[in-house]
């Protein structure tokens, strides 16, 4: 379990961790205590849930696939088929 | 009764056999960019986010493919072998960019070392965010802003942050692909975030 006092670095990275679902209850039981006593990582941890939704709503918007632009494709297949030829 | 049992064994067998025909999978580099160019490039942007860095590593991938060809033993399909390439390919990008000297450190928001280690650095607390509740969140410009603040980052930080947070990749995943272990994913999130939440301060909250 280690030591029960956090600092301020770990209670945060404990808080980034959480937004993911991935903080253990020991942890959460530690950040929570911290939070108690620290006005900035209560802070922290209220934008932060705030920032959680802001990534969720960018990342819905940019789900579509991409692909490679004909361009792109032109060149890597001149490229590609020199090289074919030199090999055959 | 048994003698529809026996069929279906037959069916079954014959079924078996056609498939066992198709398992032994060919290459025809002629065709690869056609048939894999697009799946290879969306699996790369997905993981580094940088077109013409995501145009390199598929062209490499092609390269290496056909010198590599004799080496195929036909029990995987073109397209996992290609893939498989890739993923090296990617991993070796990631070393790379992890190791490389010189780059953009990030800014900490805590003190690293002394007496005051792990306490936050007094001019970047976290500020009050006024405007919080006014500011819509669906909205052109607010993406904008923190498109600018990721890339912002150290490449090493957004390509960790961007997996876990945009693509929603499993921790599990982004270590086996990156090469890098947990603790170490956890670090980077940590400081892309303390980084990118005081740049959405600066230029998204207290306008």
């Amino acid at each position: 379990m280690g030591k029960f006092k956090l600092t301020c670095d770990e209670a945060t990275m404990i808080c980034d961790k959480s937004q993911y679902g991935e903080a253990t209850f020991s942890e959460k039981l530690k950040l929570n205590f911290h939070v108690l006593f620290c006005k900035f990582c209560k802070r922290y941890s209220a934008q932060n849930a705030k920032l959680t939704d802001i990534f969720k709503s960018t990342c819905s918007l940019s789900e579509n696939k991409q692909k490679m632009s004909m361009d792109d494709k032109d060149e890597i297949s001149k490229k590609f088929h020199e090289l074919l030829e030199k090999n055959s | 009764m048994f003698y529809l049992f026996f069929r279906h064994i037959e069916i079954e067998h014959f079924e078996n056999n056609r498939y066992m025909d198709k398992m032994e999978h060919i290459l025809k580099p002629e065709t690869w960019i056609d048939k894999y160019a697009d799946y290879l490039f969306n699996y790369t942007i997905t993981r580094v986010n940088n077109h013409d860095i995501a145009k390199d590593l598929v062209q490499e991938t092609f390269f290496a493919g056909l010198r590599a060809k004799d080496n195929f033993q036909g029990k995987a399909s073109e397209r996992t072998w290609l893939v498989s390439i890739l993923k090296r390919k990617i991993i070796d990008y990631y070393r790379k960019i992890n190791s490389a000297k010189g780059q953009a450190e990030i800014k900490l928001s805590f003190y690293d070392d002394g007496e005051n280690e792990g306490r936050w650095i007094e001019e970047r607390v976290p500020q009050m965010w006024e405007n919080e509740a006014e500011k819509n969140i669906e909205n052109d410009e607010l993406k904008d802003t923190l498109e600018k603040c990721i890339n912002n980052l150290p490449e090493k930080y957004a390509v960790v942050f961007r997996m876990k947070t945009i693509q929603q990749f499993e921790t599990e995943e982004i270590c086996k692909e990156l090469d890098i272990t947990s603790s170490n994913l956890w670090v980077m999130i940590h400081r892309a975030r303390t980084q990118l939440r005081r740049c959405m301060e600066k230029n998204w909250f207290k306008n």
